[in-house]
Formats: structure tokens, sequence, C-alpha cells
């Protein structure tokens, strides 16, 4: 497993040079914790006053002070304390991510559930009208914003039925599991659908390539049938570009649908990162922002995994 | 196959939406909804509207604005100007009591004022309480502010959930800002920022019994989900900002909308210390060549009323009485070609994004408007902090700009309006009869007197034009059918709510 150990050998040069770059730039952008807070208000603030606010907010260093004062304790496992919970960054992620990550799983599950049958079966169809049709819902799915659709069903919802998952007061999953996937279901399809979208579109090319290659003539021409071909040998392979694709998808997800949980109200890990930097609370934004790169890490070394597995062929070690 | 996959699926997750929202609540709670959370929780740094409405709820000032914008006594029973208004006294109600039972003595009044004094703290209401030079306190239940100057405005000023007093304890142990002590009406039982807090009855409130259980509040950050929840009955009490959602609401059975004009203002700022506005002419000509009503009725589908400098009702005047308040395109371009620029110019004007959510076309109303008279205008559009940062520096052009206001007109417009004003720099103008209106105004205790002052203020500052005010808003709050008892006020108060009842 030296693939495996190289990889992760590289996590931490990595992060580093995340953690630099997020550091950068939530202070390129103009504005800081105080006028955040207390809007046009800050100007009647003393230059005394100011200090001892920037004091407070830990904002009172220089760059080089900051991020070494950071960095050392992110090192130690103290990523800090957020100015706006005024509880240490790592807390706050705690408490926001389980939500994230139920959703994002809950989105890949309907993805896949949805997408790949629909790809696979529109593959064996080509160009007939239930390929046609299939491909333009598909399509309408990649290319609809999800916050569209989200409003949409909210609006049919609740104006025409007068019912609305519970909004604004989330329910965890290790508190109620049913009531969680309940009130998940809905953002979770929405995100789902276009997510779907993109599983079909790709499981069908994938596996109209994979339907011309030899193997596959090989074993129709011994006679295997139709059915068999294409569950057995076909779809480990055509699998390949639906792994990449979800991985990446998942990866994003992971960092947070900000506007799905925007519109749901849902506390997830990408409202904390957009609020935070409205708010300029800096030891939040560089720990959340952190947390989701290393996600992507860690989902693109089980996509890679996941390759091996799928097709024997490929040899990590050899990369 | 997709297709029967995505109906089961969903037809299941309506079916348990459904069973979730028809469950009963256990305690009798109002469930409120807003866009916006409360940025902290130590009243005296806090200044978001939303931090003020919730501070109003847990914590208590000495006195208190009703409806009217009259002063009313809150921990304070009764207070006293001696002195030509340089000494005020207060004697605070006995049975005035903080949540965890313990009395609010004068003690906690002098620890609260000088906590809010003390430039280390970083209050931002400080600068409004710059006349006390010291506090006595002769016994338990009263309390003596010495003036260095006489200052009528200082009494309103107290009435600000800015101004809360808080348990000197809570001081002395560092734990205002961490955690909620406050002798308001409700206490915070539980909050996650950005999400949803518990609010529960303070059983030791001196203002009498709450006749429910508690408040929960949802921050539903998309106005239009607001709606939805409230259509879906899911949310019995809700504050909305965006004119194009709140006028939905009526349409609804089992809706009210409440719909109150604040005192704060949209304005249109001309950066006087800037060349070409620091010309009198070109500054008269731009209020004279923008139709105010216009753009409030294309900005804002016409959800406000036009304003004068000042807002509050006891000191509003009819704004038609003040300079150029009727577009006068004629006597614009008169202008313009007096102050030598008959062929116009070219300028910009910053504007924040979103805030408030009609900021943009209010700009490219003012920008089609002002393009009549040879001004041409480039939009900037920023994000909130970097906007303040900019209007604070008053680093532009022009701004489009909603400013807050108060309920008097001195402690509104001293920051930009008097010499000493902190935000003399955003201003960018002052002359000497601003200057004496101000400190007049800030002297006189005859209520009277004061108007006519303010009214003489009111009618330089339209005439002088560093400025172009435009219009009030309104605030709305929606509820449901089954809370009744709740009364707006033009400062977005909701104090009320402790006199609710829910059926």
């Amino acid at each position: 497993m030296t693939y495996f150990l190289r990889r992760l050998v590289t996590f931490p040069l990595i992060m580093l040079g995340v953690s630099i770059l997020v550091f950068v730039a939530i202070r390129l952008i103009p504005g800081d914790a105080i006028t955040a807070m207390l809007g046009t208000e800050s100007g009647l603030l003393t230059p005394a006053q100011r200090a001892s606010l920037a004091a407070y907010f830990g904002i009172d260093q220089n760059w080089f002070v900051q991020y070494g004062r950071w960095i050392w304790g992110v090192v130690q496992g103290d990523f800090g304390l957020s100015t706006t919970f005024g509880r240490p960054v790592l807390d706050v992620i705690g408490d926001r991510f389980p939500m994230t990550l139920q959703l994002a799983v809950m989105s890949l599950v309907i993805a896949l559930i949805i997408g790949l049958p629909a790809g696979i079966y529109a593959a064996t169809r080509q160009d007939r009208l239930s390929d046609i049709i299939l491909r333009i819902v598909a399509m309408i799915g990649q290319s609809t914003p999800n916050f569209v659709i989200g409003l949409v069903i909210i609006y049919i919802l609740s104006a025409g039925f007068g019912i609305l998952p519970v909004m604004g007061r989330p329910v965890r999953f290790l508190d109620d599991p049913l009531g969680s996937l309940a009130q998940l279901s809905l953002p979770a399809l929405i995100l789902g659908f276009s997510f779907a979208a993109s599983v079909t579109r790709i499981s069908r090319s994938s596996m109209l390539d994979v339907l011309g290659e030899d193997y596959v003539r090989t074993a129709r021409a011994k006679g295997v049938k139709r059915r068999n071909v294409i569950w057995k040998h076909a779809l480990r392979n055509a699998l390949i570009p639906v792994v990449t694709l979800s991985g990446v998808e998942f990866g994003y997800l992971l960092g947070g649908a900000v506007i799905v949980e925007q519109i749901f109200a849902l506390p997830g890990l990408g409202r904390v990162v957009l609020e935070a930097i409205g708010q300029r609370d800096y030891a939040m934004v560089q720990g959340s922002i952190l947390f989701i790169a290393l996600n992507f890490l860690v989902v693109n070394l089980l996509v890679d995994l996941l390759y091996v597995a799928l097709d024997p062929r490929i040899r990590l070690e050899g990369r | 196959m997709t297709f029967l996959n995505a109906t089961r699926l969903s037809g299941l997750a309506l079916a348990a939406c459904g069973a979730l929202a028809a469950m009963p609540a256990s305690a009798e709670v109002l469930r409120f909804a807003w866009a916006q959370d409360a940025t902290g929780i130590d009243p005296h740094k806090q200044t978001a509207f939303p931090s003020l409405r919730l501070m109003e709820l847990v914590y208590e000032p000495l006195v208190r604005l009703d409806a009217d914008l009259n002063i009313v006594s809150a921990i304070a029973e009764s207070w006293e100007f001696t002195n030509d208004s340089q000494t005020l006294t207060f004697k605070l109600d006995p049975d005035a009591k903080f949540s965890d039972g313990t009395q609010v003595t004068a003690a906690d009044v002098k620890a609260t004022f000088e906590r809010i004094l003390d430039e280390a703290t970083g209050a931002s209401a400080r600068a409004n309480f710059g006349a006390i030079a010291s506090i006595d306190t002769p016994d338990d239940l009263t309390v003596v502010f010495n003036l260095s100057l006489a200052d009528v405005p200082l009494l309103t000023a107290m009435s600000s959930a800015n101004a809360s007093i808080v348990p000197a304890a809570a001081i002395a142990d560092g734990s205002v800002g961490t955690s909620v002590v406050g002798s308001g009406p409700f206490t915070l039982t539980a909050w996650e920022p950005n999400s949803r807090a518990s609010l529960g009855v303070n059983e030791h409130w001196a203002g009498g019994d709450v006749s429910y259980d508690g408040i929960e509040i949802s921050v539903l950050p998309d106005e239009s989900a607001i709606l939805a929840s409230l259509r879906a009955g899911q949310t019995d009490f809700a504050l909305l900002n965006d004119p194009l959602i709140a006028t939905l609401v009526p349409s609804q059975a089992g809706l009210t909308l409440n719909r109150t004009p604040q005192l704060s203002y949209h304005v249109l700022q001309l950066n006087a210390s800037r060349p070409p506005f620091d010309n009198l002419a070109v500054r008269q000509a731009i209020s004279c060549a923008i139709d105010r009503q216009d753009v409030l009725d294309t900005a804002m589908i016409g959800e406000g009323s036009v304003t004068g400098p000042l807002t509050m009702p006891a000191y509003r005047t009819d704004p038609a009485n003040l300079f150029c308040y009727e577009q006068d395109i004629e006597q614009a371009r008169a202008l313009m070609a007096e102050a030598g620029f008959a062929d116009g110019f070219s300028t910009t004007v910053v504007v924040a994004t979103g805030e408030p959510p009609t900021a943009a076309s209010e700009a490219q109303v003012i920008q089609s408007q002002l393009a009549e008279i040879g001004i041409s205008i480039d939009i900037k559009m920023m994000e909130l902090s970097v906007y303040v940062d900019t209007w604070l520096k008053g680093d532009f052009d022009m701004a489009v700009a909603l400013n807050g206001g108060q309920p008097d007109p001195f402690t509104m417009y001293n920051r930009y309006w008097t010499k000493a004003g902190n935000l003399q720099g955003v201003a960018g103008y002052i002359d000497d009869e601003l200057d004496e209106l101000m400190q007049a105004g800030r002297a006189e205790s005859d209520l009277d007197a004061r108007r006519e002052i303010f009214a003489a203020f009111e009618a330089h500052l339209a005439e002088a034009a560093p400025w172009v005010w435009l219009y009030t808003a309104y605030a709305y709050s929606a509820l449901r059918d089954n809370v009744t008892g709740f009364v707006p006020t033009p400062q977005g108060s909701l104090f009320s709510l402790s006199s609710v009842t829910l059926n």
C-alpha cells in the first residue's frame, strides 16, 4: 500500500497550502469583524475602543503573528474560537457537519438509485424514444438550478397543501433517525435530482462506450445472455466514470449545499462558512475551509481505491 | 422506472413531512421566524437590528419607549431632570429583579453605565452618554446622573437596548456576552447562532405575567421560506424585510400583516467634501432633479412614504414644504448651468448588495433620473462589510444608504450634523447654522420650542442638500390569527410580545 502511504504524506502539504490561501484570501476582503458586527455604528468607536475590540477578536497583531498563532494551534488540534459562536471552531463543525454529511449521503443514494438504472436503460435503447425522453429529462435536471426547483416545491406544498417539512428546527439523526430522514428527504431529493441527472448522462455514455468494446462483443459471441453481458461484464467498467463524477459531486456536497441549506434553513456546514465570511469570523472560515479541503482529499482517495476494486487492471502502485 | 422511483420516494417524504407538521406542541410557545439572527448577546456591543430585537426581550433599560415614542418606565419607576437639565435622578422599581432572582439595585445601574463609558468595553452607545460626569447612588433605589452640560436627549438614549442594565456581578466576573442575566420578560434558554433560539419566561419579571410559556425562534434565511412556513401553520409570528414578500401576506386567510413606518430612512448621500458636490448649486440641482415618489414607487413598489430629514412622528413635518421636494427639472438644469456644469458630469454611487434588498433598484432609478440633467452615474455594488468600510472612510462620490433613526432628532443626527460629530467624515458637510441649531435643540427641554428649533434645522438641511432624503420604509410583521395583542412600534420593538396571548 505504498500508494496509500504516499497519498497520506501529501495530505499535510496540501492542507498547508490551503491554510495559507484561505488565511490570506479572507484578509484581503476589506472589512473586519468589528465593522461586520457593528456596521455603520462602528464609526462611533474611539480609537481606544476599536483597539480593545481588535484585541478581543485577535486581529490586533500583524498577519504573520496571526497565522503563526493559528497554525500552531491547528497542529495541536486547536482551531481557535469562533467569534460569532463564542465556541471552539471544531465544536461548531462537529455540530453542523453531521447534517451536511447526512444530506450528502442521502443525495448520493438518491442520485445512484435513480441515475444509474436510468443511464443503463437509456444506453441499451440508444436513440429510441425512451432514450431521447430520458436524455431530455436529464438535460433539464442538470440545467435547472436546484434553488428554483426548491422554491417551486416549497411554494406548491405550502400554498397548495398547507404542509411543509419542519424548517428552522432541525432534527438530529441520532436523536430521531426517522424524523431526521423525513426532514431532510425533500432537500436531499432536490439536490439528488440534478445529481441524478448527471449520473444518468455519464452512465449512459460510459455504458455505450463499454458496450462497443471487444470483450463485450466476445461475451456476446459466446452466447452470454444480453442481461448478463450488461450487468455482469459491462457494468463494472462502465462504473468508473460514474465513480469519478460521484466522488467530485459528493465532495462538493460535503462542503455544504449552501443555497439549499439556505432555503430549507438547515444549519449545515455550507451556511456556517457563508455566514462566517459575512461576519469576518476568521477562525471559523479558516477552520471550516480546511475541514472541507480534508473531506475532498479523503473522498478522492476513496475514489482511487474504488477504481482498483472495480477494475483490477488498474494498479495504483504504478501511477 | 425513473419516474416510478421518484414518485414513490417523494410520496414517502411527503407523508413523513405531513406527520411531522401535524405534531402538537407540548408547551404553549410562540413560534417566531426571521431571516437574520442576532450577532451576539452582549447588549452593549451589539447594534445590528436583530440583536437589538432579541436584547429587548431579555434585558431592560431604565426607561422604555411606547408605540408613540413616549418615554415610559421600565426598571426606573420615575425620573426627574433638575438643575437646568444637568442632573437626572432615577427612582428604581423595588420589584425589578434579574432572571436569577436578585434585585436590580442602584449599584447595578452604576456599574452598567461605567461599563458603557469605559473605552475598553467598546460599547457602541458610549457616544450618547458623553455628558455623564459622575453617577451617585445615595441608596439602593436611587441613581443620580450628574451631567457636564444640559443634555435633554440623554433620557431617550437611555431607553435603547444598548443601555440595558446588567448585573454588577456579571460585569465583575466578565460573563456579560457569554451568558444572559437580564430583568426583561424572557430568558434565553438556548441559542444556536443563525439557526434557532429558545426563550423561556422570566418568572421574576416585575412587568407582569406572560400568558404563555416561551418563544421558539427559527432563523429562516430565505424570506419566501418564512412566508411558506406561515402558510403551512408552522410559524405564528414573523418579521419580514422584503416588501415583495410582505405584500403577499394579506392575500392569505388566517394571516395578518402589520406595516409600521420606520425611523430609519433611505437617503442619497452626496459627498460635499469632494468636487463637484462641494458646489451648493450642484447639490441643489440633484435634489431638484430627483422625483422621490417615483423612486419609492419603482424601487419599493410604493411601500413607504417620502420623508424629510426628521422621521420621528413628534418632529416630522410635511415634506412638501421643504426645498425642491417636487421634482423640478427646469430649475435643476438652471442650477447645473449656474454651477458651470451645463453639459453635466460623470460620477459614481456606492451601493451595498442586498442591504436594503431594494438598494440596487434605488440606485438604478436615481441613475436614470439624474441622466436627465446630464449627470451620468456608474453604480458600484459592494458586499455589506466592504460598503460599510468605504462609507466610514467617506471614500465615495455618492452613496445610497439606509441609515438608522432615533426617536430624538439630536441623538439621531448628532453624529453627522454637529462639528464634533463622530461621523462628520462620512457626512462631509457642516455649517455654523446646523451646528448651532443642534446645540440649541440639545439643551432645550420644552417640547414646542424643540420642535421649532428642529423644524428650522430640517429646512436648512434640505436647502443645503448635502444629502437627498428620499423616504422611510415599513417594517413588516406577519402573524397568524391565533396571536393577539401585538403592538408594532416605529422602532420595530418586539417588547409587546410579552403581552400577547396565544389562542
